[in-house]
């Protein structure tokens, strides 16, 4: 259960709307809201980043955590599901990279200025976002032929 | 002895000898050692080949080695590639050859026999790099680079140490050393014997590639480093000259510092000196099997800050002995 | 922007690009690291993982609430009980279903035997990673995985399988304690009690491990927070966060224990933590073995049919303090009987992250040595 204060603040400054685990807020005051939990009210430690897929739009949750106070925040934003990016904080907390990565590769949301975005769980050729709702589980992804993969010399 | 059998077919059977028996001795060493260090962890090491107790271990490994695909990468250096693992045994038994087996029964006695079998053991260390370069594979060449940065500077204070015996003696004819041990072993001399023989244990350390300082095939790290490319009967001759290494540098351990073929008559000097070099092995495996392994650049800051300086000490105080005496 | 297979581009003469995986003895499973070397010191570091990803969480959304505890027992193999344990409270949580206390006492007391299970296999490996398949390590190597074996065997009686013990059901446990077997449990405890010393002596009492390990791959806490480490590693370095103490769940609100943590934040604190979380758990096994409240395992209706179990909708977050940190389950719930998504905070996944960040500046050997005291199981990091 987040702290109401905090959800209050949220909800004045970025008009956020709270649900069971913390707030929504939308797309484009993600980075300055989670930029002012980090330094304004010590929201610090990076809990996880998680994708989750619905009928028009992806939500990407980040989880943040304040040691002090023992309290962890879900902030959730919506992204469209025909224009799928979003703004990437890793920058503003660095255990996003990896996450943001991870919602990229299983779902295909792009993050705007993040470092290094790539797959990071499939390789690198795959085609198609697996977790995605539309990925057909029996698509099968041919046995790659041994040419492609010649040994180089040195190791 | 070596008036004895002259001329080219008596080498010729006098080297035959060497290496039947070194490389038998090699053997039953690496039988020994899984013996040795599977109790002390609590297991029974080689078991079924040979029941009970595994004593045809060590031949089988060596057929199992020997009918192995042999692979050249095919980017390797081909005339060193090939010349590394010669390189690497056959200083190691060379050095047998002047080990003294009882009075005057050494194979080769000749006036500088001491520096002729230090010369001989850092050879090895040659067919070591020359394997590291010619496989062209970074993990070979980091092992390379560690051993041209690390165990070629340890020979310095085994060389140093070892001097100490030759200075006692006053003479590098290794009977003459083993004789001059009649009346206390050198090992005993107060000090000077004891500071020598610590040191050298430490540079056959590293020397034979043995934790803590088996820095040059870290295991873990580089994953057998130098001969990471080699297989079957050139692998079995780096592995071969290994143990054949470290037994050669315990046979002079043993004849320089623990009176080689010196003790109580009801056993033959050459079984005499065949169960020191034994119990030196075993004591080098017990370090070996017990500590972690060091980073390069703190072993090569001991031997720098450390070994150098206790050795040149020593020496010096062995010099003001032997002038004193 | 997905780009295509990374490029390892060696850039000057004198820089070499070493590729340390996937099949490597001490990269702790299939990890690839590309370290660019100048010498024998690293530059840069760029792990490489997904090796093992087995598409768990799209697994998830195809199988009801009562069959997936099981699944993920195979994540962070090493410790099979604290994902389930995870797991089994989000859901539990989110239907709110009760769980009766003797099955969150016999619950704590699993995964404590795990934590000294995964300890053991973290400090045997170390040996090996510091010490080397030929040297001192495997000795020691040898004398952990001896009083693994005890364990594996005692759990083995308990519940019928040495590691996936298929311990947690969605509303209790499967398997119960009697009076026998909790005689065994303590002397367990007290005989691996005993070998700990000795374990001490080997490893972190030498000074040449010391020397390996002391101001190596050190995390300051900013950077802790950062990135987002968790367990041991952040306990070593100054951060008191345990989710046994932070966000009680089954017994731990009623048991007393201490939280180790350190303050240099070098591979030799993270050491000293886990080795002082080994005796600290097995005195918590005994406590919970003497102090076994009474009563069912088991209170929900018979499953008759294991798929109906409907949950109802919103999300839900839980964590359990498993032996490489917070491992926590995010469910994401419409309704129906299956997880609509299910996505699992892994604790390796977010340590391993700190490798590019500690592991430049250091020497090939510090490589191994930072490794092993993260401890990462690749079966966590890539799902």
């Amino acid at each position: 259960m987040p702290a109401p204060e905090i959800v209050a603040t949220l909800e004045t400054r970025f008009s956020a709307t709270p649900f069971a685990l913390g707030v929504e807020i939308p797309k484009d005051s993600l980075l300055t809201a989670l930029r002012t939990l980090r330094d304004a009210h010590g929201y610090r430690y990076y809990v996880l980043g998680t994708g989750t897929e619905g009928e028009t739009s992806f939500e990407v949750t980040h989880a943040v955590r304040n040691l002090e106070s023992n309290d962890t925040l879900f902030v959730k934003v919506s992204v469209p599901k025909d224009a799928p990016e979003v703004d990437s904080i890793a920058f503003v907390y660095a255990g996003a990279e990896w996450q943001e990565r991870e919602i990229w590769d299983l779902f295909g949301v792009t993050f705007k200025a993040h470092p290094d975005l790539r797959r990071i769980l499939m390789p690198d050729d795959y085609p198609g976002h697996p977790l995605r709702k539309s990925f057909a589980m029996d698509t099968p992804w041919g046995y790659r032929k041994a040419e492609a993969q010649a040994p180089e010399a040195g190791s | 002895m070596s008036a004895l059998f002259t001329g080219w077919i008596g080498a010729a059977v006098l080297s035959g000898i060497v290496i039947a028996g070194a490389m038998t001795c090699v053997a039953y060493m690496t039988w020994l050692e899984r013996k040795f260090v599977a109790r002390m962890q609590n297991r029974i090491g080689p078991y079924e080949v040979g029941y009970p107790h595994g004593w045809l271990q060590p031949m089988a490994d060596v057929a199992k080695l020997l009918i192995k695909e042999d692979i050249t990468p095919r980017a390797a250096d081909k005339i060193l590639f090939n010349l590394a693992p010669i390189l690497v045994v056959v200083p190691a038994l060379v050095g047998f050859a002047f080990l003294p087996l009882g009075r005057r029964l050494a194979i080769v006695d000749h006036p500088y026999s001491f520096l002729f079998f230090t010369a001989f053991a850092s050879l090895s260390l040659l067919g070591i790099f020359a394997a590291g370069w010619s496989s062209n594979n970074k993990y070979a060449l980091l092992s390379a680079l560690r051993m041209v940065a690390m165990a070629a500077s340890y020979e310095v204070p085994m060389i140093l140490s070892l001097l100490v015996p030759a200075l006692l003696t006053g003479s590098f004819r290794l009977t003459a050393v083993v004789e001059a041990q009649q009346g206390l072993w050198f090992i005993g001399y107060p000090v000077i014997g004891q500071v020598a023989f610590g040191i050298f244990l430490l540079c056959a350390l590293a020397e034979g590639n043995k934790s803590p300082l088996d820095i040059l095939e870290a295991e873990s790290e580089l994953v057998a480093a130098y001969n990471v490319e080699y297989s079957g009967i050139k692998f079995a001759l780096f592995y071969a000259g290994e143990y054949a290494h470290t037994l050669a540098i315990c046979g002079l351990g043993a004849t320089v510092f623990l009176g080689g073929y010196l003790g109580p008559a009801f056993l033959p000097g050459f079984v005499w000196l065949l169960l020191k070099c034994v119990a030196l092995f075993l004591f080098i495996l017990w370090i070996r099997w017990s500590l972690m392994r060091m980073r390069i650049d703190q072993a090569v800051r001991i031997m720098w800050m450390f070994l150098l300086p206790a050795s040149l000490v020593n020496l010096l105080l062995s010099a003001y002995w032997v002038v004193g005496r | 922007m997905s780009g295509g297979p990374i490029e390892v581009v060696e850039r000057d003469f004198g820089e070499l690009a070493l590729n340390m995986g996937p099949q490597h003895p001490s990269t702790h499973g299939v990890l690839r690291l590309i370290l660019h070397l100048s010498g024998e010191t690293v530059i840069k570091a760029i792990p490489v993982i997904g090796y093992l990803h087995r598409g768990v969480e799209k697994l998830s959304e195809h199988l009801a609430y009562d069959q997936l505890a099981p699944v993920y027992e195979r994540d962070d193999y090493l410790a099979p009980t604290a994902n389930s344990n995870a797991y089994v409270l989000a859901v539990e949580r989110l239907g709110a279903i009760a769980v009766p206390r003797r099955a969150q006492w016999l619950r704590a007391f699993v995964s404590e035997w795990q934590r000294v299970s995964s300890h053991l296999v973290w400090l045997g490996t170390l040996g090996l990673d510091l010490g080397g398949a030929l040297g001192g390590g495997t000795t020691l190597y040898m004398y952990c995985f001896r009083e693994r074996e005890k364990i594996l065997d005692f759990l083995e009686e308990l519940t019928g399988t040495r590691f996936h013990t298929n311990f947690n059901l969605v509303g209790g446990v499967r398997y119960d304690l009697d009076a026998a077997m909790v005689a065994k449990s303590n002397a367990l405890a007290a005989s691996v009690e005993a070998a700990l010393p000795e374990f001490w002596a080997m490893s972190g009492g030498n000074p040449i491990f010391q020397e390996r390990t002391r101001n190596v791959g050190v995390i300051s806490k900013d950077l802790a927070m950062g990135v987002g480490i968790t367990g041991p590693t952040l306990r070593a370095s100054g951060i008191n966060y345990d989710v046994r103490k932070a966000a009680p769940y089954d017994a731990y609100d009623e048991l007393p224990f201490e939280v180790v943590t350190r303050t240099a934040g070098d591979a030799e604190a993270r050491f000293q933590v886990r080795m002082e979380e080994i005796g600290v758990s097995l005195k918590l096994v005994r406590t919970i073995a003497n102090g076994l409240p009474t009563g069912p395992i088991f209170t929900r209706k018979p499953l008759k049919n294991p798929k109906a179990t409907k949950l109802p909708k919103g999300e839900v977050y839980a964590a359990v303090e498993s032996p490489r940190g917070e491992l926590g389950f995010h469910i994401v719930s419409d309704g129906s009987a299956r997880p609509y998504r299910l996505k699992i905070n892994a604790p390796s996944f977010k340590n391993l992250q700190i490798v590019p960040h500690i592991l430049p500046g250091g020497l090939v050997a510090d490589v191994v040595a930072i490794l092993g005291s993260l401890d990462p199981v690749l079966g966590d990091v890539d799902r």
